[in-house]
């Protein structure tokens, strides 16, 4: 049968991800749009590793990071008395390096489409930069916005790699829709793992389905 | 209305666009048309960008009145949004997903709402946009749009406008009401007003006074008459009007006439010639160089004669004989293509075309008054 928590899990852990993510990518893609650097590529390249890297590599390393001997566990574990690794925290963390790219490349893409003479026109006409971005910048890119939103949400939702490495699998503290899955089928619940695959196959195109629907322009934000 | 109104614009800016081009220019703009003018690539916009401030130079100083918006020995730079300087952009920059209405109130943002609303209406009414306020603007004429967006550059009362050729894509007659308008609206606040452009008809339909830009240079700048009646340059004459510029060389200087003689040099033009044009002999107006010194000389379409008969008894010194190759017409005019050794461009009137009775392949005599050459550099 559906293991319900591990769903609740997965959706807060999503909602919770894509949340922080918007408000991490809104700013770091409007840095990598207009304030173009030389080293800016690099930046560009490090936002695009969780694309290319296997899930574990990256989930080793943040692991790694946030043991109970390196300097982020320790602080961590001062602060609230026990460890980051294995918790519902770490996964949030690691989610949200691992979903990094899916906020970022929609939004910087948004914003990029943008006729840079509306921003001149609204600068020319006394709006301070905060307020070009709230009343230009912005409604203007609402479609990418919503597409990163949307877009690491699911991929909040259906990852697994990252999360056995730095959540394991604890009922109810980081057992994820996909660790359950992983679980059934480790135990021959063929029937109950293809209940939740397809819950979260049918979930993932509905959003994604969502998402174009909104922009009705064929694939101007690709996924990747 | 404010004290910086009728200020006089100042600006000497210096900047290297790309390692072959750099703009340097030093002008003042009082109250009224200034126009900005100069082929694609003189660096109009660019100058213009520097004085918004959407451009950094990498020197040089703008003041407005008593304001220095630049100066890049004080280290200056005031923001764009500080200057208090209109912009029309070429795209005109309206903003998609605000009605007229909201692109014409969002410099308005530091008035209580009851004063921007009215400040809006004033500004629509003036501009016969007022019927359009809640549109769009996508779902509006492109002659109103361009109203639009002129309205919304002056609504926040600026103290310099700034005009980046904005009515290149309307109908002449379209583009005459809004200047007009605009016009009126300067009449009452009397503000410096750059308008670029490089179409000659609205130099002399708006001029008061006119700069020329040729590569980042400014090559000239008097009224529209000075500038163009007298072009200083081959680009210049040709964006001036003067559709005829031949090369020649100075055969004999003539100082007590105030005249010279020129040889036309061959393989000029597009080379169409019944003879070969080392034989065709132009006196024209002394200009400093040697015998023997290459210049280019420059006439106005307008300005040279056609006779069907040899004409005899005439004052004037340049008769050339000629084949017509083709007649044009274009609105009231008549193009004819002339070939006289050389390709020349005559304009008559259709009148002038019957009475003569002309057709291509017609002989006929060139007339040209000395003084209507032009030298050009």
């Amino acid at each position: 049968m559906m293991d319900w928590p591990a769903v609740a899990l997965s959706v807060r852990l999503a909602a919770i991800v894509s949340a922080i993510l918007l408000l991490v990518a809104l700013p770091m893609a409007h840095w990598l749009t207009f304030a173009r650097r030389r080293w800016t590529f690099l930046v560009e390249a490090v936002v695009a590793l969780p694309l290319v890297l296997p899930p574990t590599v990256l989930g080793f390393y943040v692991l790694l990071a946030i043991g109970s001997r390196s300097p982020i566990g320790r602080l961590w574990t001062a602060w609230t008395g026990h460890g980051l690794a294995f918790t519902f925290e770490a996964l949030v963390l690691a989610s949200i390096l691992y979903s990094l790219p899916f906020a970022v490349q929609p939004i910087s893409a948004a914003f990029a489409r943008i006729d840079r003479s509306l921003l001149e026109a609204s600068a020319t006409l006394g709006a301070s930069p905060w307020r070009t971005f709230v009343r230009i910048t912005l409604p203007l890119s609402i479609d990418g916005i919503v597409a990163g939103a949307v877009l690491s949400f699911a991929h909040t939702l259906g990852e697994f790699g990252v999360v056995l490495m730095v959540g394991g699998n604890l009922p109810g503290v980081t057992r994820t829709i996909s660790i359950a899955i992983y679980d059934q089928v480790q135990g021959l619940q063929y029937g109950a793992a293809n209940e939740t695959a397809l819950a979260l196959l049918a979930f993932s195109f509905l959003v994604l389905a969502l998402v174009y629907a909104l922009m009705r322009k064929p694939w101007s934000v690709a996924p990747l | 209305m404010t004290a910086a109104n009728g200020a006089v614009l100042s600006a000497t800016v210096r900047r290297r666009v790309s390692p072959e081009f750099t703009l340097d220019v030093s002008f003042q703009a009082p109250a009224g048309f200034t126009i900005v003018f100069g082929e694609s690539g003189s660096g109009k916009s660019t100058l213009l960008r520097m004085v918004a401030g959407l451009a950094t130079p990498d020197a040089g100083l703008v003041t407005v009145g008593a304001r220095t918006l630049f100066n890049s020995v004080a280290g200056t730079n005031a923001p764009p949004a500080d200057r208090r300087i209109g912009y029309v952009f070429q795209g005109l920059a309206l903003f998609p997903h605000l009605s007229i209405a909201g692109n014409l109130e969002y410099g308005l943002a530091h008035l209580a709402p009851a004063e921007r609303v009215a400040r809006t209406r004033a500004i629509a009414e003036s501009f016969r946009i007022a019927h359009v306020l809640a549109r769009r603007p996508d779902a509006i004429s492109g002659g109103e749009r361009q109203r639009a967006a002129l309205a919304r550059s002056l609504v926040t009362d600026p103290a310099v406008l700034l005009l980046d050729e904005p009515l290149t894509a309307l109908d002449h007659a379209s583009a005459s009401r809004i200047i007009d308008d605009l016009r009126v609206w300067n009449t009452s606040h009397r503000i410096p007003i750059l308008y670029v452009t490089h179409a000659h008809r609205e130099v002399f339909a708006l001029g008061e006074r006119v700069i020329v830009l040729e590569r980042g240079r400014l090559v000239a700048s008097g009224t529209p008459y000075e500038v163009l009646e007298y072009p200083s340059s081959e680009p210049l004459a040709q964006i001036a009007g003067f559709e005829n510029v031949f090369s020649a060389v100075i055969v004999e200087r003539r100082p007590d006439a105030g005249t010279m003689l020129c040889r036309l040099a061959s393989g000029d033009s597009d080379g169409h010639g019944a003879r070969p044009a080392d034989d065709i002999h132009i006196e024209a107006p002394l200009a400093r160089g040697e015998v023997g010194t290459h210049v280019r000389l420059a006439i106005r379409a307008g300005d040279v004669l056609v006779a069907n008969d040899q004409p005899r008894g005439l004052s004037a010194r340049n008769i050339l004989t000629g084949r017509i190759a083709s007649l044009t017409r274009e609105g009231p005019t008549v193009h004819a293509a002339v070939d006289a050794g050389v390709r020349f461009s005559v304009d008559l009137t259709p009148g002038a075309r019957d009475a003569l009775r002309l057709a291509p392949g017609d002989p006929v005599w060139l007339i040209v008054k000395t003084h209507s050459f032009r030298i050009v550099s």
